[in-house]
């Protein structure tokens, strides 16, 4: 947008500045993400580190929020055991739109180290609910988890608001995935 | 129409139900996947009942079909918060079955690196224990202290959380150059924070007011529950296995069993919990410091790795003094390149069960207290 | 006082119920006692004064084929001294009485040897699944058990 190069220029009479809203929204949204306050094993402790002072989570314009009505984005990180699988279901049902997933270690991104013998485990939290990142490692550093946060942050602001269907429906067609639709 | 009526009302007769609430797994402060299920009478807990297994990993099934060098990563993730002292006492108990005696030098570095974790482990205990209570700033420079801690072990392992590091018959590397002069630092640092601690957090009235007197654990019943570790010597047992069976070198230092005294309310409430653990971090940079002393620089530490990890056939028991408690591994062997059957006896899983016993006729608020002063981690009771 | 010393004493008292002692270095001994009398001999350890073990360290449940054994742990904070008792029963019939009013650890640890080896405690006031859902079936620490295809909708193999 640039809007923040022109606070030196002269326009009389204030400042005005061209873009579309949906430009202006997705940019106050993706820097303001609330997350869920959600650990389940190893990977919650590295989470926990991540926001203590060395790395400092909440620069990303995150703040924890207890209640999962209130959040905008959960984190799964640990392992999904078949017990805890129902409420985890239920706690993304809950979330209101628009919500995002980060899965967050080996565990919930396909099972980790217990994929061979564990009777007990899910597979990958992408059984149960649609993830849209995913940060691997066993637990990942710091880091990445950091970087995974900005590819969130940079897959909302490319996102579509106003006529949202059509638009998705029109990309489709562009890479070449013809499907029938009624739109 | 006009008249004054009198209106008798007997409040003798207005009966309140109990009610069933539920602290389910997503709290935040269960400290992990945790379920309790409480019935209040208005503001008094008079039932808590635990259910627990939404961390049930298979542990035990995956010990079978692994190789004895492969079932060690597994063993890190049990207690996750501490992962070297995890594993020391598995390798210890396959190294007496195969009769292998490991040199001095990797004695004395698995002294420093499992008191070095000890020290972090009680860093988040008080931590998060702070925060429950409502105090975030001790949380922040706590955190801050682990991380020099957490970059010395991953200068030698590899690995920031778990590591994989003991192997049986020496450990996985060596030591770096400037191995020494950061420990130092880091106790250093670690001496200074704790008088800032104690201040700020443990003579704080208002945390003092929210801790004494609740959650009163007594001696006979912590041992009947079979408690061990912080929770047993908060109550005044002076049950430290360094001490009562000492294993490896723990009998060539000089450091003292700390005991809670009772001293701003009943002997085993949940202060004196806090303040054994408070005071075992600076036992704990004693010991590394002269460790890190003694410590021989020369040898080899690889030298004792066997060909093949094979005990012969028989059954141990073998165990060693966790930041948590007593952690033992039962390991059954027949003479194969893997275990018959591996059963780990966790902390945590004995520690929670006294958890109904200890907290009825306190409020709810003074539930939460009493849960974190347990200091359970789920890896560990669910395995 | 050493595992030879309690295996005689105990044999005095409970003649046939105590079986063998077996105590082949580098492994820790244990003693092999009968299943029904089981309840006794621990009561008269607890009490004795000699013994005096206020102490259960573990519960181990084990597969041995065509049977199923229990290893019980004790251990005393006064004399220091630790004893194992294992005991073996047949795997279409596995019942053992329960230590619980002895010791209230084996409340946790008996549920947990149900739920993952099936072994029965009779007398246990609320023998039921502790680590696995309640509704799960099967008992997955046996050798010759099969992971499930599926469970409440969710695939369970990778």
């Amino acid at each position: 947008m640039g809007l923040l190069n022109r606070l030196n220029d002269p326009y009389e009479g204030g400042g005005f500045a061209l873009g579309t809203v949906e430009d202006i929204l997705n940019w106050g949204r993706s820097k303001s993400d609330w997350y869920l306050q959600f650990g389940l094993a190893c990977c919650a402790i590295e989470f926990m580190a991540v926001n203590a002072p060395h790395f400092d989570f909440m620069r990303f314009g995150t703040i924890p929020r207890t209640s999962p009505r209130q959040a905008d984005f959960i984190i799964i990180s640990g392992t999904v055991t078949l017990k805890m699988a129902e409420r985890i279901k239920r706690l993304y049902e809950q979330m209101s739109e628009p919500k995002y997933v980060i899965s967050m270690g080996s565990c919930s991104n396909c099972g980790g180290p217990y994929w061979e013998h564990g009777y007990h485990v899910l597979k990958g939290v992408d059984r149960i609910i649609p993830v849209d990142v995913y940060v691997p490692g066993c637990p990942p550093r710091p880091e990445a988890l950091e970087e995974g946060m900005i590819l969130l942050q940079k897959k909302i602001k490319h996102e579509a608001i106003f006529n949202k269907r059509k638009r998705i429906a029109e990309e489709d067609r562009k890479l070449g995935l013809n499907y029938q639709s009624n739109i | 129409m006009g008249e004054k009526r009198k209106i008798e009302l007997d409040y003798s007769q207005l009966d309140s139900d109990r009610m069933r609430l539920n602290v389910g797994p997503q709290h935040p402060s269960t400290h992990g996947v945790l379920r309790l299920e409480v019935e209040l009478d208005g503001e008094i807990v008079t039932d808590v009942v635990p259910h627990v297994g939404y961390l049930h990993r298979c542990f035990e099934k995956h010990c079978e079909k692994m190789e004895y060098p492969m079932v060690t990563p597994y063993i890190d993730r049990l207690d996750y918060i501490s992962s070297m002292n995890n594993e020391w006492p598995f390798v210890m108990g396959v190294e007496k079955m195969m009769g292998i005696k490991v040199s001095d030098k990797v004695e004395y570095l698995r002294v420093i690196v499992s008191e070095l974790n000890r020290i972090a482990n009680h860093q988040i205990a008080i931590a998060t224990f702070g925060l429950d209570a409502g105090a975030f700033t001790p949380l922040l420079w706590l955190f801050r202290d682990r991380e020099m801690i957490l970059a010395i072990l991953e200068k030698l392992s590899g690995g920031r959380l778990l590591y994989n590091y003991f192997r049986v018959g020496g450990m996985a590397a060596d030591v770096y150059p400037t191995f020494k002069e950061d420990v130092l630092a880091a106790i250093k640092q670690a001496r200074k924070t704790n008088p800032e601690i104690l201040n700020l957090l443990l003579l704080n009235k208002i945390f003092v007011d929210r801790t004494a007197n609740v959650g009163v654990l007594p001696a006979d019943v912590g041992i009947n529950y079979g408690c061990t570790g912080p929770m047993l010597r908060g109550s005044g047992v002076p049950y430290d296995l360094r001490k009562v069976e000492p294993y490896s070198i723990y009998d060539r230092f000089d450091f003292e069993v700390q005991v809670g005294k009772g001293e701003v309310g009943t002997v085993g409430d949940c202060w004196d919990r806090n303040i054994v653990r408070y005071r075992e971090i600076e036992q704990s940079c004693n010991i590394i410091e002269q460790a890190i002393n003694q410590m021989p620089m020369e040898g080899d530490i690889k030298e004792g790795f066997p060909k093949k990890v094979r005990p012969p056939k028989g059954e141990i028991y073998s165990k060693a003094e966790n930041p948590k408690g007593e952690l033992g591994f039962y390991i059954v062997s027949e003479g194969k390149n893997n275990p018959e059957r591996v059963k780990c006896r966790s902390t945590s899983f004995v520690n929670l069960s006294v958890l109904p016993e200890i907290s009825k006729g306190y409020m709810f608020a003074d539930l939460i207290m009493i849960l974190g002063s347990i200091d359970i981690v789920l890896g560990e009771v669910d395995r | 006082m050493q595992a030879q010393e309690i295996y005689d004493k105990l044999k005095e008292q409970f003649a046939d119920a105590v079986i063998e002692l077996k105590a082949d270095a580098p492994s820790d001994p244990f003693i092999i006692v009968n299943g029904s009398e089981l309840f006794k001999i621990a009561q008269y350890m607890r009490d004795k004064e000699e013994f005096d073990f206020d102490y259960l360290v573990d519960l181990i449940a084990l597969d041995l084929g065509e049977n199923l054994g229990a290893v019980y742990i004790f251990s005393s904070m006064k004399h220091k001294h630790r004893i194992a008792l294992k005991v073996i029963v047949p795997k279409n019939n596995p019942k053992i009485p329960t230590l619980e009013n002895l010791w209230r650890t084996s409340d946790w640890l008996e549920r947990e040897a149900w739920d993952l080896m099936g072994i029965e405690f009779e007398g246990h006031h609320n023998l039921i699944r502790i680590l696995n859902p309640y509704d799960w079936e099967g008992h997955p620490l046996r050798k010759d058990y099969v992971t499930p295809e599926e469970y409440h909708g969710m695939k369970v193999p990778y």
